[in-house]
């Protein structure tokens, strides 16, 4: 299912997020199951399927993971559940050693510093990395297309590391 | 899920958890990762003058079947050659770990890693 055709828009990764959330409201509102209520028991049973097709797109179509993911999807390339490993050393290295500060960060004498150096890299280099993702899906081209995939895997590292970060700044606040 | 007794016992008691030096000319380095869960998975060997693992190491950031795999093949290719190490596979560990099909994915990341410190390896020697 193509999910920007679902909600009118361009199948494009630059998306006015305003206009897919009132587009959202419009089409729940349209099939929500209330609304069929008196229909047949098929009318019934589509407006159910229509209203978690709508759910899924804009849940995919918000993110900007899902977003580049669906978007390569639709292109014919597909990543969302592969399973191959991901090998690029150098960046593999940095991700560990952000890891590895994060880790230590109980040893640590000045744990909010650590976290606010964490925090500032992940920050900059998710931007970065976004950015390119940005003009590689822009670009079009099957080879644009691949470096747009293994930019979305590198954008997922860091986005599980956010969210370890998040989890240990819990921690060291209970 | 549950996880097996063997994953339960290598994730608390992880076997040979560390880092060798990465510019030692024996030691040899496979950094692999798992964009779906955001694993990161770094094993190394020391390969000593006749070709044999002398000893290996891991460091793990990930779930437990992520860290009983990579825990499982440092004991494995101890006492190995290259070539018989390069022989270890992911449904040998999946099998050791009685992996559920969910996990399949940890233990193919273990498979790389090794395969990934061999060709290290193997690049480090000019062959």
């Amino acid at each position: 299912m193509n999910y920007f055709q679902l909600f009118n828009l361009p199948a494009q990764f630059d998306l006015d997020l305003t206009e897919l959330g009132s587009r959202y409201l419009q089409l729940q509102r349209r099939f929500h199951p209330d609304q069929h209520s008196a229909g047949s028991e098929r009318d019934r049973l589509l407006a159910v399927q229509q209203t978690a097709n709508i759910n899924d797109a804009y849940h995919s179509l918000k993110q900007p993971l899902l977003r580049a993911e669906h978007l390569l999807a639709l292109r014919g390339l597909k990543i969302s559940h592969e399973q191959r490993s991901f090998n690029d050393p150098q960046f593999l290295m940095q991700q560990m050693e952000l890891r590895e500060q994060l880790a230590d960060i109980a040893q640590s004498d000045d744990a909010d510093a650590v976290i606010d150096s964490i925090e500032r890299q992940l920050q900059q280099q998710k931007k970065q990395l976004l950015q390119q993702l940005a003009t590689a899906l822009d670009a079009g081209s099957a080879e644009q297309d691949q470096l747009a995939a293994d930019l979305i895997r590198k954008l997922k590292f860091f986005f599980k590391l956010q969210q370890e970060l998040e989890l240990t700044e819990q921690q060291l606040q209970d | 899920m549950a996880y097996s007794n063997k994953v339960i016992d290598h994730y608390e008691n992880p076997r040979n958890v560390g880092s060798f030096d990465k510019d030692d000319a024996s030691v040899a380095t496979g950094m692999v990762g798992a964009p779906a869960c955001g694993d990161v998975m770094k094993l190394q060997i020391k390969v000593n003058a006749e070709g044999i693992i002398e000893d290996a190491k891991f460091k793990t950031y990930g779930c437990g079947s992520a860290i009983a795999s990579s825990s499982l093949v440092t004991e494995w290719v101890k006492g190995k050659s290259l070539a018989e190490a390069q022989q270890i596979s992911n449904t040998d560990i999946a099998q050791e770990l009685a992996l559920p099909p969910v996990k399949i994915h940890c233990s193919i990341l273990a498979e790389d890693a090794i395969k990934a410190a061999i060709a290290d390896y193997k690049q480090k020697h000019g062959g």
